[in-house]
């Protein structure tokens, strides 16, 4: 249960922050410097008063240095003690404390550490009377931690670099770059109120368009291709808008890694991390979705973390805070992007957890088992459903005028659009004989049975008439309906009686302009060889057998009438039984490049072969409004939800394309061009800082690594001290939900049979990052304390900084990346940044 | 209800009395008619294509799976007419995992039973088809892996503990072999291993040393030799398969050179180093659509398109999927003149700056800032015509061998793959898989691509054929490229080389048949709403179909439920330290289900992300599994929930007339199970049991 008890500690200091820090400061001070004096390893305290002040943040990650360097005035930090050197302790023994030190600094719940800081207490020899009677004071080598400095400092300091670093030449290149070109336009989209599609939920690009309205942005830029230039239009706002959240990642990092692991060392290499990393600069400073998405994902992350940091207070306001806060961000992160799921799935994980230690906690009733269940339905469940719903009632709301989304969605739901050419008309409701008619595929884009003067080319099939699927709106695509047995056009004579068309008639559909019938047969689809040929036959209307059809109604008793764009139709061919449907492959020049349509013999219920009535003219019937057959909420979101997995799932690779591979990400093989091409171009080029990834792809080994060797020696039943109980408790517990975050963001793109980019990557880098600077920090706390005090000290200072520096140094190596370049090519040797290109794939 | 059973006097005849009974209705059952009918049956037609091909020792590459079943069968057909069935008596296997469970042997013998009624079993293992060889070695696996496992706590390291070790290894490694499938129930087992590996590591009565020795010992069974097996497989595939065949085309230049015939017939004895002067041809490396040859001919691109585009009107240039003279191409010294090999030959190496001269019409290959014909994003590749217009030749090419141990390595035939940049443009050659239009004669379109995004095989290219040029004048080189190439060396690829790209190939290959008329989905399975039918008699109208025993299947999923609800509900109640049953039987109860519904579900749900063409038959490892925990479930039921006696005998009548249902049922399908007998029309609408069974009624 150490897990529970860590989780408590960080929840008092969690509390603490605000409150009383300065009451805090004082008291904490007071006891670690009783406390460290035997250990502390001082050999002159003048040398440490003298130290500059400028150390002060890098040195906190040094027990015994930042506990004399926070609190110089402090006269007992300057007692004469006799400052016995390490060497003279039975080092074994006594050094593993510098760790519990470390790792217990941070907590302040003094109730439930209480009992073993007593237990470190008495190995102590020099402990004064007096000391009993305090509430229990920690062993506190990370004090500062608690100290307003010593915390907040840090993180407001990470948070500037952050910003400055993202918000350093944003308006840099002023043209479109790379994907800007698809989300700015959506952005645009919004603004215009203009519907569109996109395989994305809504929020990201509402939150774009939003940004540029704010700032004053009109929405009439085309963004038509990467590298158009925005002359005077407004495009900073929205950039901004993205660079703000972008740089919001540097300090959700810091406070997730310092809430899970309490070192200050680890929160401030991953934040520094993700500071200098040239692909998180790139991906924020530009019209993306991708950190809108990493935004709410870390702080699904963070609020996670601090919820469960404040599980010893349940039902508290900021458990409840936090826990909302989570489903917030959660809504967000699917609302972004679908990759979203795969942070509710860590957080649904980690809930589960949860339950579980709750269900296994006897001194829990089953009542408060219930209300912790239902708690966490409403706020991990229910609230995120209702916000997600909520984006998009807004969505749809904002969006209602046509525009180019229009043709991927049902023939009902483009009623809604203004400017639509369905939008407030009327038409018959019911089919009737005679009825002028078009009829659309229910397939994604599946287009309007369509059929022109052109004949199928010799060698394909029958040489008559071609039959396709046609995506837009023509002549050509009306079709009448008539019954199989009367050839004359006398339904439209009026001494004629309407008749309705009932599902399971016989018909024949004659195509209005050619006069010819559509018709089937048993000669190979020209694309689908399994499938029957469509063609029109015949010559005024007058066929043969094979040109009539049943129709009927998916899931409709017989005798029916059939009903205008609700209706699902499928026409069965009537002497070979085949079935009308479009296979969705596009037919060659002969076929003007439209969508094959075939009669399948394969009787299956897909969405293929069937078809709705869109346009429905016949004088002799009433018109209705269309109004009525208006889809409601819950049909739209369905819609949009089919429409866009369907999208997603259709942007397969073509064959003989070069696609990137989910193995290249991590070691950053390839990178994506923001902009430019040649030695004359402005150029950008997502990578990311190889260093940065390099370090993080070897500390997975080495997590793993480190993890099988403490998770074996425990099962083992290995005697470890408390120190190392704790070092592997912050290793397994908080680097465990960590690198759980980081398979759930990576695996599942070996999977995906979708085109993949190198950007996918990015969320579970994030992840990797924070890895890094727990793994990191765990590793050097480790070693330090299986040396020798001093030389513990100065193997986890000079670790710390060797590894601030490489980072840093690396971003100074890299950052035209990120920032521009321009002049020769890398492979050139006048390049600046010529003998950096260390991949041959690496294109700049 | 069978009570004598439990009599320990008789216990160990009872086994053997059990399994014998068990073993001669099984017998009875699956061979029962057996070579009726006398005709070839659904998918029999690939395997018996297979078996004839491994008789003549021709190489083929089958997509369906690793070569390991094939084998099986072949070698059945060489013993002659024996079909594999002998083998398979998955019955026993059943029975025995069971006992091994430590349930009763009246549930082993329920167990046993189910799945000798199981319709669809027997029609799948009385065909010659793969599916009742992959589950012999999926229960064969299991059921050695938990006899080992029962004897680890008493004898480790003792032979038998080492022979059952073994064969789970070898088991899982054969069920591999026979179908790609079998890597499921691997894992599976993998997957237990581990847990049980990870108590042996908390055991801390056992020394470090002995813990490691167990742990490699595992490690050397499960892993290592079932690795080394898989392998030796492809090393008999590919020692047997030596002649070339039908799927030559579709492996690399170097693996149809080291098959006899074929293209080694041609390629033998031609030169290995190319050099300036060298006549090649060049083969796209990745073969698809199809593979193909670097080509040019006398056509010109037309001055337009049909949208309207303009060409360069230069004589095209494109990559033809059939032997051809116009193939032909020569690598020349930009800074020489001449177009036969000096003496000695000057071997073309990595970076060297080339020009291609087209054999035939003597043009050099060319690339300009001109949209290619289908792919406009890229440069049209052509054979450079001089119309005097302000386009200049643009046609040195960069070789860089992409496979390349050295950056100074010579270009090889065959064996060296290459990629051709241009040097103005840096474009790259390459093959975009589109097929041009009439005017190009169908063949596929070859573009130049401007932006070197990485290395895909459609930028690779390797000479297959090749000999030194000799004359200079046109005309004696005409002749020249006419005739035959002459022969003499071969080159052996290394068994590995040779593994890999089958495997590959194996793994890649897409069929494109996307529709079968009797293909399923996987939520049809579990109900068993789809049949498959297998044959028909076109006279008689008897006919064989897939279809299980309604009644097992529908008794598996409930028990699976009931399984699944149960343990939770246990586990819920343990954690909040409520134990409803003893400790034993709730380990009892987790082991058999961790096994049955473990292995039901990783032989079930991996389908629901496949994009290929799935059968009913794909279903039935699955359910083996799942009527294995029929009894399970049902013996647990007895033991822990009915307390007392009544219910307990309730419990066993109802028991008796459910399995005298099912054998009813089992009754009532045999015609369309065994194909006879011949059932009338009326009879077969009466089976119709369910609306979207296909079963075939001739309309009279």
């Amino acid at each position: 249960m150490g897990g529970r008890a860590g989780q408590s500690r960080g929840a008092g200091w969690g509390r603490r922050e605000v409150t009383g820090p300065r009451r805090f400061l004082s008291r904490c001070a007071g006891s670690v410097l009783w406390h460290f004096r035997p250990g502390s390893c001082l050999t002159s305290p003048a040398a440490a008063a003298l130290r500059p002040p400028a150390r002060r943040t890098t040195t906190p990650t040094m027990p015994c240095e930042g506990t004399r360097l926070r609190f110089p005035p402090c006269p007992t930090a300057r007692t004469p003690f006799p400052l016995v050197p390490c060497a003279g302790m039975p080092g074994r023994r006594h050094l593993p404390r510098v760790g519990a030190r470390m790792t217990l600094a941070a907590g302040c719940c003094q109730a439930e550490s209480g009992p073993r800081c007593g237990g470190l207490r008495q190995r102590r020899p020099r402990r004064p009377a007096g000391e009993p009677s305090r509430p229990s004071p920690l062993p506190r080598a990370w004090a500062p931690l608690e100290a307003p400095v010593g915390v907040w400092a840090p993180l407001a300091f990470v948070t500037l670099l952050s910003f400055a670093s993202r918000f350093y030449r944003l308006s840099e290149p002023p043209h479109v770059c790379w994907d800007e070109t698809h989300f700015g336009k959506m952005g645009s989209y919004y603004i215009n109120r203009t519907f569109f599609f996109d395989v994305h939920p809504p929020l990201g690009k509402m939150l774009i368009g939003l940004a540029g309205y704010l700032s004053g942005y009109n929405g009439t830029f085309p963004f038509q291709k990467p590298g158009d230039r925005y002359e005077h239009h407004n495009y900073i706002g929205m950039r901004g808008f993205c660079a703000f959240l972008g740089s919001c990642l540097v300090p959700f990092a810091y406070l997730t890694v310092l809430e899970m692991s309490k070192s200050l060392y680890a929160a401030l290499l991953a934040a520094s991390i993700l500071i200098f990393d040239t692909g998180c600069i790139t991906l924020s400073q530009y019209i993306l979705l991708d950190p809108i998405l990493m935004f709410f994902l870390m702080g699904a992350v963070l609020s996670m973390v601090k919820c469960n940091s404040c599980a010893d207070r349940p039902f508290s306001a900021s458990w409840w805070f936090w826990l909302s806060l989570t489903g917030i961000n959660l809504a967000g992160a699917i609302g972004v992007k679908f990759v979203g799921l795969f942070v509710v799935l860590l957080v649904g994980l980690n809930t589960v957890y949860d339950l579980w230690e709750l269900l296994g906690d006897l001194s829990l009733s089953l009542v408060t088992l219930g209300k912790h269940l239902l708690a966490r339905v409403f706020c991990l469940i229910l609230l995120p459903l209702a916000l997600y719903t909520a984006q998009f009632a807004v969505h749809f709301a904002v969006l209602n005028k046509s525009g180019p989304g229009d043709g991927f969605f049902s023939s009902a739901f483009q009623s809604r659009l203004i400017g639509n050419n369905l939008h407030n008309v009327s038409v018959p409701e019911h089919l009737a004989y005679g009825s002028v008619i078009t009829m659309k595929n229910l397939r994604m884009a599946g287009g309007y049975l369509h059929s022109h003067w052109h004949l199928y080319p010799e060698g394909v099939g029958a040489r008559q008439q071609q039959v396709t699927a046609y995506l837009h709106k023509d002549l050509n695509n009306l079709w009448v309906i008539k019954k199989h047995d009367s050839n004359t056009a006398d339904h439209l004579d009026p001494s004629y009686s309407v008749e309705f068309v009932r599902h399971g008639d016989v018909i024949r559909l004659e195509h209005k302009e050619t006069s010819r019938n559509l018709h089937s047969h048993q000669h190979e689809a020209p694309m689908t060889r399994k499938h029957f040929q469509v063609t029109g036959y015949g010559i005024n209307g007058t066929g043969d057998a094979n040109d009539f059809w049943r129709i009927e109604v998916v899931g409709r008793k017989a005798g029916k009438r059939i009903k205008v764009l609700r209706s699902q139709i499928r026409l069965t061919h009537l002497a070979t039984g085949c079935i009308l449907g479009s296979s969705g492959k596009t037919l060659p020049k002969w076929g003007w490049e439209q969508v094959e349509v075939t009669c399948t013999p394969y009787v299956k219920e897909t969405p293929n072969a069937l078809w709705n009535v869109e346009d429905h003219i016949n004088p002799k019937l009433p018109n209705i409004s269309l109004d009525v057959l208006k889809p409601s909420f819950p049909e739209i979101l369905l819609e949009s939800h089919m429409v866009m997995i369907r999208g997603n799932s259709g942007l397969k690779p073509k064959e003989n394309e070069v696609t990137s591979k989910p193995w290249h990400w991590p070691i950053n093989y390839q990178g994506l061009r923001f902009s430019g091409v040649n030695e004359t171009d402005y150029r950008v080029y997502l990578l990311g800082n190889p260093v940065v990834w390099w370090l993080n792809l070897v500390t997975i080994g080495l997590y793993l690594l480190m993890a099988t060797c403490a998770i074996v020696a425990m099962k083992r039943g290995v005697q470890l001290t408390a120190e190392f109980k704790e070092l592997s408790e912050v290793l397994l517990h908080s680097g465990g939900k960590i690198m759980l975050g980081w398979l759930l963001h990576y695996l599942p793109f070996f999977m995906m049979g979708r085109v993949l980019y190198f950007h996918h990557y990015f969320p579970a880098m994030l992840f990797s990052s924070m890895l890094t600077g727990i793994t990191w920090d765990t590793l050097l706390k480790f070693c330090a304390g299986r040396l020798s005090c001093s030389m513990g000290r100065r193997v986890y200072t000079y670790g710390t900084l060797a590894l601030m520096l490489l980072i840093v140094y690396s971003f100074y190596l890299f950052h035209p990346l990120s920032y521009g370049m321009v002049g020769p090519m890398a492979s050139d040797p006048n390049s600046p940044m010529a003998g950096l290109r260390w991949l041959e794939s690496w294109e700049f | 209800m069978l009570g004598f059973l439990k009599q320990p006097v008789v216990v160990t005849a009872e086994i053997n009395v059990n399994l014998v009974a068990l073993t001669v209705m099984g017998l009875v059952n699956r061979l029962w008619a057996l070579s009726y009918p006398r005709a070839v049956v659904f998918d029999e037609v690939y395997y018996g294509q297979f078996v004839s091909l491994y008789m003549k020792r021709i190489f083929f590459v089958d997509d369906s799976g690793p070569p390991f079943g094939h084998m099986l069968l072949a070698f059945g057909g060489y013993l002659g007419g024996f079909d594999g069935n002998f083998l398979w008596n998955r019955i026993g296997a059943a029975y025995q995992i069971l006992v091994e469970l430590h349930f009763s042997h009246c549930a082993a013998f329920g167990a046993a039973l189910l799945i000798l009624f199981e319709n669809s079993l027997i029609t799948q293992s009385r065909l010659m088809l793969l599916e009742s060889v992959l589950i012999f070695f999926i229960l064969l696996a299991i059921l050695s892996y938990l006899k080992f496992y029962n004897l680890q706590k008493c004898s480790p390291f003792t032979a038998g503990w080492w022979f059952w070790l073994l064969l789970t290894g070898v088991a899982c490694s054969c069920a591999v072999g026979v179908k790609y499938m079998g890597l499921f129930t691997y894992m599976l087992l993998l997957a237990i291993a581990g847990v049980h590996s990870w108590h042996l590591i908390g055991d801390q009565t056992l020394s470090n040393v002995s813990v490691l020795c167990h742990l490699l010992a595992r490690g050397l069974a499960l892993v290592v030799v079932p690795v080394a097996m898989y392998l030796f497989f492809f090393y008999v595939h590919l020692t047997l398969l030596y002649r070339s065949g039908p799927h030559d085309q579709i492996m690399t230049s170097a693996f149809q050179a080291s098959l006899e015939g074929g293209l080694a017939r041609i390629t033998h004895g031609q030169p290995l180093e190319v050099a300036y002067g060298s006549q090649i041809t060049l083969r796209n490396v990745l073969g698809k659509p199809m593979p193909c040859w670097l080509h040019s001919h006398k056509s010109t691109y037309p001055i337009r398109y049909e949208n309207g585009r303009g060409s360069s009107h230069q004589q095209q240039v494109t990559c033809y999927p059939f032997k051809d003279v116009n193939n032909w191409w020569i690598v020349k010294d930009p800074g020489m003149q001449q177009l036969v090999v000096s003496n000695p030959p000057r071997p073309v190496r990595h970076g060297h700056i080339v020009q291609l001269v087209h054999g035939i019409t003597t043009r050099y290959l060319n690339t300009h800032d001109v949209a290619a014909p289908l792919s406009p994003h890229s440069q049209e590749i052509s054979c450079y015509i001089d119309y005097n217009i302000s386009m200049p030749a643009q046609n040195l090419w960069r070789v860089e061998i992409v496979n390349r141990e050295l950056d100074t390595d010579v270009w090889k035939t065959i064996l060296s793959e290459v990629r051709f940049v241009h040097v103005n443009t840096s474009a790259v050659l390459k093959l975009s898989g589109a097929s041009l239009p009439e005017w190009g004669y169908r063949q596929l379109e070859i573009i130049g691509e401007k932006l070197s995004k990485g290395y895909h095989q459609s930028m690779l290219w390797n000479v297959e054929e090749h000999r030194y040029g000799k004359s200079q004048e046109q005309k004696e080189r005409e002749v020249e490229l006419h005739s035959p190439t002459q022969a003499d060396i071969s080159k052996n690829l290394s068994f590995m080389a040779r593994f890999t790209e089958l495997q590959w190939k194996i793994l890649t290959l897409k069929n494109e048949d996307t529709e079968h008329k009797y293909s399923s989905s996987p939520l049809d399975w579990i109900t068993m709403d789809t049949n498959i039918a297998y044959w028909f008699h076109p006279i008689s109208g008897a006919q064989i179909h897939l279809i299980g025993n309604v009644l097992t299947w529908a008794s598996a999923n409930v028990a699976t439920l009931v399984y699944v609800c149960l343990f939770l509900w246990y586990l819920l109640r343990r954690r909040r330290k409520i134990c409803d049953i003893p400790e034993d039987a709730w380990r009892l109860w987790v082991s058999a289900g961790g096994l049955c519904v473990g292995g039901w579900a990783v032989n079930y749900l991996p389908f629901f992300m496949m994009e290929k063409t799935l059968f009913l038959y794909h279903y039935l490892p699955a359910l083996t599994f799942q009527i294995l925990l029929i009894p399970v479930v049902l013996q647990h039921l007895t033991d822990h929930l009915c307390r007392s006696q009544l219910p307990k005998n309730a419990f066993s009548a109802l028991m008796v007339a459910w399995f005298s249902s099912i054998y009813l049922v089992y009754r009532t399908f045999s015609p369309l199970t065994y194909g006879e007998p011949t059932l009338s029309a009326a009879e077969l609408r009466a089976l119709r049991w369910k609306d979207s069974w296909d079963i075939l009624i001739r309309k009279h």
